[in-house]
C-alpha cells in the first residue's frame, strides 16, 4: 500500500532518508520523521489532486450539460421541424372518410393504425406476459431452457424489422394464404414485439422482492394466487412500460407491413364483412407517410401525416400512463 | 406410551406443583427427528432432534449461519422454494409427517410464519389480513370482516388501524407493519407460529410491543422463534435450543440453558464469549 503510494509521490525518496540520521540511529525513532515527511507529501499530494479533481469535475459537469442540451435540442428541432412543415398542410381534405388520389386523406390510415396496433398487442401481450411469468415464477431459475429462451428473445429483439416482414410474407401471406391483410400484418407485428414485451415483463417480475413471494407462500397460498395477487400487481408499471414500447414499434413500423399488410388506403370494412375484414389489405399511418413521401407529389401532406402520427403516439402513451396510475391508485 | 407418560407427569406434577409451577411436560406440538438438511453439497443441519411443546415459546439461538433459521424454514417447508435443498429425517406436526403425508400449502396454513423484514403486500391493510382467508376460500364479506378484526385485535394493533383499513399497508411504520404481518399470519388460524428474528429490524419500543404480544399469543398458539438477542430469548421463551454449526448443542428449559448450561460451548455463548 505504502509502496504504491510512494511511487506516485513527486518528492524524491532520499529526502526522507536524509533527515532521519539527524534524529538518531534507532529504527523506532527513524520511523517518526519518515512519517512526518510522508504526511507533508500526503498533504501536498492531496492538495494537488483535489485541484485536479475539481477541474475534472467541472469539466465533466459541463460535458453532461452539453450532452443533455444536444439531446433536447435534437428532439426539439425534429418535432419543431415536423410541426412547422406539417401543421400548415393539415387541411380538412386530409380527414375525408374516403381516400382518393386527390385528397390523399389520412383518415383510413389512422383507423387502420389503431386497429392494427391493438390487434397486434392483443396477440402479443398475453403470450409475452404469460411466457415471462413462466420463466420467472415457474421454471427452475437459471435452467438451460430459461437461458435458451432468454438468448432467443434477445436475438429476436435485435433482428431488423424487414426480416420479420419477409418472414410474414412467406408464412402468413403465402403459406397461410391470408394475402396482404390486416391479419397478416398484425401477426407479423405481434411476433416482432413479443420479445420486447416478454423481456420487459421478465425484468419487472424479477424486480419484485422475493419477500412478497415468501409472504404469499407462507400463508398457504398456492403459486398461481401468489403470483397473481402478490407479485403481478407490483410489476404492472414495468409491464406497461414494455407495452408502451411495443405500441411505439407497432405504430412506427413500415418495412414489415409493406410486405404483409399492403398499401390499400381503406378502413377495413368490419361493418360490411364482419370478421372477414381481417383479410382486407390496409395501410397504417407510417406506411401512408412512406408512400406519400416516395411518390414525391404530396410531401407536405406527408409532413401533416407525421404530425398526426406524433399526436397519436403521444395520446396512446398518455392513455397508458393514466391506466397505470389508475391501477396504482386503486391499490392504495 | 405417551398417555402413560402423561399420567406419570400428572401424578408427578401433583407432588411437584408447589415447588415448580408448570413443570408438567406439555405435549409436543411439533417435533423433528434425525433431521439432516443439505444445500447442494453443503450440510446445513446435522442430525437435529427437537420437540416443540404446545402453547410454549421455544427460542432457537446461536451465532449467524448456525442453521437456526434453516430449521425454522424446514418446519413449514419454505425450504421447498430453495433450489438444491434436500431434507432427510422427519418433521412431525401432531405426529403427522410434514414432508410425506401433509400437503405443503395445508402445512403452511397450520404453521404460519413471520419473517425478519416486515413484508406486507402492496395492498390495503384489510386486504393484507384477508389475503390468507381468501386464499383458503373465505369469500363472504361479513366473515372476512370478523376475521380481519379478530386478527388485528389478536396482534394488538386493531385500535391503531381500525380507522384506516382501506389505506395502503406500505404507509405504516416498521413496527406496525410487523404486527400487521403477525395479524396476517394469525388470520388463517394457524396452530404454530414461526418467528424468524421478527424484531431484529425494529426499534426498541416496537420490539417491546411484539415481545408482549408473543407472551399473549402462546395461550393459543405454539410459538417457535429464532433470535439473535439472548436477553429476548431469556425474557419470553420457555424452552431454548442452542445451535452451533448446524447441530443442536443443548436444548431444554430456558432458565436451565441460561443459568446452568451443561455444555461449555453453551456457557460461553450465553455469557457472550463468542458468537
Amino acid at each position: 500500500m505504502s509502496d504504491g503510494f510512494n511511487l506516485r509521490l513527486r518528492r524524491p525518496r532520499p529526502s526522507v532518508v536524509a533527515c532521519s540520521p539527524t534524529l538518531g540511529a534507532l529504527g523506532a525513532v527513524n520511523l517518526m520523521p519518515a512519517c512526518f515527511a510522508k504526511e507533508d507529501a500526503l498533504e501536498a499530494h492531496i492538495a494537488r489532486s483535489s485541484r485536479r479533481r475539481r477541474a475534472v469535475s467541472v469539466l465533466l459537469r459541463w460535458l453532461t450539460y452539453a450532452a443533455a442540451t444536444v439531446t433536447a435540442a435534437v428532439l426539439l428541432f425534429v418535432v419543431g421541424y415536423i410541426l412547422v412543415r406539417g401543421v400548415p398542410a393539415l387541411t380538412p381534405d386530409l380527414f375525408q372518410w374516403e381516400y382518393t388520389s386527390e385528397n390523399v386523406s389520412l383518415l383510413p390510415a389512422l383507423a387502420s393504425t389503431v386497429i392494427m396496433a391493438l390487434l397486434a398487442l392483443a396477440m402479443a401481450v398475453p403470450v409475452g406476459v404469460g411466457a415471462a411469468i413462466y420463466l420467472v415464477e415457474y421454471a427452475r431459475r437459471g435452467s438451460r431452457f430459461v437461458r435458451l429462451v432468454r438468448v432467443t428473445a434477445e436475438t429476436l429483439q435485435g433482428i431488423p424489422s424487414i426480416i420479420y416482414g419477409l418472414f410474414g410474407m412467406l408464412f402468413f401471406v403465402t403459406a397461410c394464404g391470408w394475402g396482404l391483410s390486416l391479419l397478416s400484418g398484425a401477426c407479423t407485428l405481434a411476433i416482432m414485439v413479443l420479445p420486447v414485451i416478454m423481456r420487459t415483463t421478465e425484468e419487472a417480475l424479477m424486480a419484485v422482492p422475493d419477500s412478497y413471494r415468501e409472504g404469499g407462500f407462507g400463508l398457504g397460498a398456492g403459486r398461481l394466487r401468489t403470483v397473481a395477487r402478490c407479485v403481478l400487481p407490483s410489476a404492472v408499471p414495468g409491464i406497461l412500460g414494455g407495452v408502451i414500447l411495443a405500441l411505439g414499434r407497432c405504430v412506427g413500423e413500415v418495412a414489415a407491413l409493406l410486405f404483409t399488410a399492403g398499401t390499400v388506403a381503406q378502413i377495413p370494412d368490419f361493418g360490411g364483412q364482419g370478421i372477414f375484414a381481417l383479410f382486407d389489405s390496409c395501410r397504417t399511418l407510417a406506411v401512408h407517410m412512406y408512400t406519400l413521401a416516395c411518390e414525391g407529389l404530396h410531401v407536405n401532406e406527408a409532413y401533416a401525416t407525421s404530425v398526426v402520427l406524433l399526436i397519436l403516439v403521444l395520446l396512446l402513451n398518455a392513455a397508458m400512463r393514466v391506466a397505470a396510475q389508475k391501477m396504482e391508485v386503486s391499490k392504495k | 406410551m405417551t398417555s402413560f407418560l402423561k399420567e406419570l407427569a400428572n401424578e408427578m406434577s401433583v407432588t411437584a406443583a408447589a415447588e415448580v409451577p408448570g413443570a408438567a411436560p406439555a405435549p409436543a406440538k411439533m417435533a423433528v427427528e434425525h433431521l439432516n438438511l443439505f444445500y447442494g453439497d453443503f450440510q446445513g443441519l446435522r442430525d437435529v432432534n427437537l420437540t416443540f411443546p404446545e402453547n410454549q415459546v421455544t427460542a432457537l439461538i446461536g451465532p449467524s449461519g448456525c442453521g437456526k433459521s434453516t430449521l425454522l424454514k424446514t418446519l413449514n417447508r419454505m425450504n421447498d422454494l430453495v433450489e438444491g435443498c434436500r431434507v432427510e429425517g422427519s418433521v412431525l406436526l401432531d405426529g403427522a409427517d410434514a414432508y410425506r403425508t401433509l400437503d405443503a400449502t395445508d402445512l403452511r396454513r397450520r404453521v404460519g410464519m413471520v419473517f425478519q423484514q416486515p413484508n406486507p403486500f402492496p395492498m390495503s391493510i384489510y386486504d393484507n389480513v384477508a389475503f390468507g382467508p381468501r386464499s383458503h376460500g373465505v369469500r363472504a364479506k361479513a366473515d372476512l370482516d370478523v376475521i380481519v378484526e379478530e386478527s388485528l385485535r389478536a396482534a394488538a394493533i386493531w385500535d391503531e388501524l381500525k380507522d384506516r383499513l382501506k389505506k395502503n399497508a406500505l404507509g405504516l411504520s416498521g413496527g406496525q407493519q410487523q404486527r400487521l404481518c403477525i395479524a396476517r399470519a394469525l388470520a388463517v388460524q394457524p396452530e404454530v407460529l414461526l418467528l424468524d428474528e421478527s424484531t431484529s429490524a425494529l426499534d426498541p419500543i416496537s420490539t417491546a410491543k411484539i415481545e408482549e404480544l408473543i407472551g399473549q399469543l402462546k395461550e393459543r398458539y405454539t410459538v417457535i422463534m429464532v433470535t439473535h438477542n439472548m436477553l429476548q430469548a431469556l425474557r419470553i421463551s420457555d424452552k431454548t435450543a442452542f445451535f452451533l454449526l448446524g447441530e443442536v448443542v443443548e436444548a431444554g428449559d430456558t432458565d436451565t440453558i441460561f443459568s446452568a448450561p451443561i455444555d461449555p460451548r453453551t456457557a460461553d455463548y450465553v455469557a457472550g464469549r463468542f458468537g
